[in-house]
């Protein structure tokens, strides 16, 4: 958000490393073994179905769901064992907003900015609004936001702490024409700034556009899982036969 | 042995163990009031104890297993032990609300009023509030994982609470002097009247386990079968 | 550690800001206060019973209903837009979460506390003043066992149905120890008794203090993490 060149990998490690990853809860198997790696500055766009377990993979790539086997690195270390030193790595932008509708912009913006230890805080939260263009809006309250004003709250909140890893739960949705562009030039601005991505949605379109790989998950599981080849019919036709299977 | 097969058999085998219970039990009624002698201030109504004391002792034992199962499952996380710590919570509840009953009824008989404040029924009262908050909690939550985590939390808090409980009631009742009730406490008994007394605790623990593993089989089977239907529904 | 304080300090200063703005819990659990030490007023025959027999356990019962109807908030105002994953998604420790809520439920309690205390004095015209010192440390200690342990209780209760009801079902036996305690030595401060005859109670207060706030502490993020 600040402009300058994203993070520099100093570690031959991956930016991203998923390993046979599985999560239940009770006898729902949400995740049956998630596995993939994303090197700095890759883009993951991953569709599938309602109920296929996109977000439970989000919520444990974010460290909100520790998963029953399988482990998730990031840069070569295991979630496990560098608990808040990872959070910090890691955004979250999802369709709710994490935000206090009875704080300001400017307060809910500080008060994350604290949790996350981000330095020359109120510099950090003016540039955040500025890039979100609410700086006008700082100081009201939160709740008296329309969606899409909300939407780049939640934008301005995940990235507040330039985290290298940013997580996307259907970001698309529910925006107008405008506010979509917008987030487009947002993602395409954070692929300049080499910053890995994982992009969970059921518009084919937008994510191809914005990936460097694609997944479909389907059932918990990846049916297929690679790099971006270009070909947007020929995605939508396996993409079709992969959840027409499921009926 | 498939887990449906195996929980049915542990059925079937506690099943057994709660007919040898049942027959236990009734012999040791049998002992209780044919065989030993009344005790002379408060005649029969004093038989009432064989009953009374026995469920007390299984009423802590039930919430001491929930505990301790509690602190074992948060460290394990194996769900077999959240479905045993809550089939003992559950039996013992039943424990517990026996003591809660026999009590009132012998303190009726005995001496004409329905509840005093003695220490141990209220020590047993409050007891039943926690095992009642542990089973309400567990049925307002939905998600398995969540309801295990939650109860094996109040469990372990519940069991620490115990021990505060008693003491706050035996200062209470020490240093905040009371009208002097007969305690049912337990007097200087008698060779038979004790042998009968040491009978019915072995009796009702024996009986408290086979219906601990019992509803424990019944909770593994409905878990089994629900696991299996969920996997149907999969393929 | 410095890492704890200060997300602690952020997470509940955050918590009082939002209270101080809204103030509708604030507000209903004074009204509520109010209320209760009126119709308590009319309970009783002023003849038969002196206010100082009834007095500590009439203010005790008002302190911990009051409490309760403000304690669910914590977790409450965390289920808008999800904000509590905002919180799990933060470097910040499930303890600082934890005592942050406790710091913040805390001040919210101490205040109507603060405010019970006086209109309780007015209404039963009991001598609170020649025993403030003492009154105020049994109330400190008191309200910061049952804090910890509904703040706790509180953070599963939000996630149920009835929540409002919930939290009185998990809370209350939890409270004996504490409040028998505390009505226990406030009685006695108010009768004017030496101070040797609390010290068991004191020492049932202090221990019960520090058990239950190391056992929260130390359970606390299994309510929380999935």
């Amino acid at each position: 958000m600040t402009g300058q060149a994203g993070p520099v990998a100093v570690s031959a490690e991956p930016a991203l490393a998923v390993r046979g990853v599985e999560r239940s809860f009770g006898h729902v198997r949400a995740l049956r073994g998630i596995s993939f790696t994303l090197g700095v500055g890759d883009s993951l766009a991953v569709f599938g179905p309602n109920g296929a377990g996109k977000t439970t993979l989000l919520r444990v790539l974010a460290g909100l769901l520790r998963p029953q086997r399988g482990e998730v690195l990031l840069g070569g270390v295991p979630q496990s064992r560098a608990d808040a030193a990872h959070r910090r790595e890691v955004g979250l932008i999802a369709h709710y907003s994490l935000l206090y509708d009875g704080l300001t912009a400017a307060e809910n913006l500080d008060f994350y900015g604290r949790l996350y230890g981000v330095p020359d805080r109120p510099a950090a939260v003016a540039r955040a609004l500025e890039a979100v263009r609410l700086s006008d809006r700082a100081g009201d309250l939160v709740g008296t936001f329309s969606r899409g004003m909300v939407q780049r709250m939640a934008i301005a909140r995940a990235l507040l702490h330039e985290p290298r890893i940013v997580l996307l739960d259907e970001p698309f949705s529910g925006l107008d024409q405008r506010a979509a562009a917008a987030l487009r030039d947002l993602l395409m601005h954070l692929r300049a700034e080499r910053r890995t991505m994982v992009l969970v949605t059921h518009n084919l379109d937008e994510g191809l556009e914005l990936a460097t790989h694609v997944a479909i998950q389907v059932g918990g599981r990846f049916a297929e899982c690679g790099p971006v080849d270009g070909d947007l019919a020929a995605y939508r036709s396996r993409y079709a036969d992969a959840t027409a299977v499921r009926g | 042995m498939t887990p449906i097969e195996s929980a049915e058999r542990a059925l079937r085998r506690s099943a057994v163990w709660i007919l040898v219970g049942l027959l236990l039990l009734a012999g040791v009624y049998v002992r209780a009031l044919v065989f030993t002698p009344a005790e002379v201030t408060q005649g029969l109504a004093q038989k009432i104890f064989y009953i009374h004391a026995p469920s007390a002792w299984v009423a802590f034992l039930a919430f001491g297993i929930v505990g301790v199962t509690s602190v074992v499952f948060l460290f394990l996380k194996d769900p077999r032990l959240d479905l045993f710590a809550a089939s003992s919570a559950e039996v013992g509840m039943v424990f517990t609300t026996e003591v809660l009953i026999t009590g009132p009824i012998w303190g009726k008989t005995v001496w004409g009023t329905w509840w005093t404040w003695d220490a141990r029924l209220t020590l047993t009262l409050f007891l039943w509030f926690v095992m009642l908050a542990y089973l309400i909690l567990r049925s307002a939550v939905q998600e398995p994982g969540q309801r295990a985590r939650y109860s094996a939390v109040l469990g372990i808090l519940g069991a620490l609470l115990v021990p505060f409980i008693h003491v706050s009631v035996y200062l209470f009742r020490t240093l905040h002097p009371m009208p002097v009730v007969l305690r049912p406490g337990r007097p200087t008994l008698p060779g038979s009247m004790l042998v009968t007394l040491v009978a019915s605790f072995l009796v009702f623990t024996w009986f408290f386990a086979a219906l601990l593993s019992h509803r424990y089989a019944m909770a593994r089977l409905a878990d089994a079968r629900a696991h299996a239907a969920a996997e149907r529904d999969d393929a | 550690m410095g890492d704890l304080l200060r997300a602690t300090w952020a997470i509940a200063a955050k918590d009082v800001l939002l209270e101080f703005r809204s103030r509708t819990a604030f507000v209903s659990a004074l009204v509520f206060t109010a209320l209760v030490l009126a119709i308590f007023n009319f309970a009783r025959d002023p003849t038969a019973v002196s206010a100082i027999d009834l007095a500590p356990g009439i203010l005790w019962i008002t302190f911990t209903f009051a409490a309760m109807l403000g304690l669910n908030r914590a977790f409450a105002l965390e289920r808008e837009n999800r904000a509590l994953d905002g919180l799990l998604l933060s470097p910040a420790s499930r303890t600082a979460i934890y005592l942050g809520k406790v710091l913040a439920n805390l001040v919210f309690v101490g205040s109507v506390e603060a405010i019970a205390l006086p209109l309780f004095a007015l209404f039963f015209n009991v001598p609170v003043l020649p025993v403030l010192g003492p009154l105020v440390l049994v109330i400190a200690l008191a309200t910061l066992g049952f804090v910890a342990v509904g703040t706790l209780m509180s953070s599963m209760a939000v996630n149920t149905r009835l929540a409002e009801l919930m939290l009185p079902v998990l809370l209350l036996p939890f409270l004996v120890p504490p409040v028998t305690s505390a009505v226990q030595i406030t009685s006695r401060l108010f009768a004017g008794r030496p101070f040797s005859e609390v010290t068991a109670w004191l020492r049932l207060l202090v221990a019960y203090d520090i058990i239950f706030v190391a056992a929260c502490v130390l359970f606390f993020e299994f309510t929380i993490e999935e």
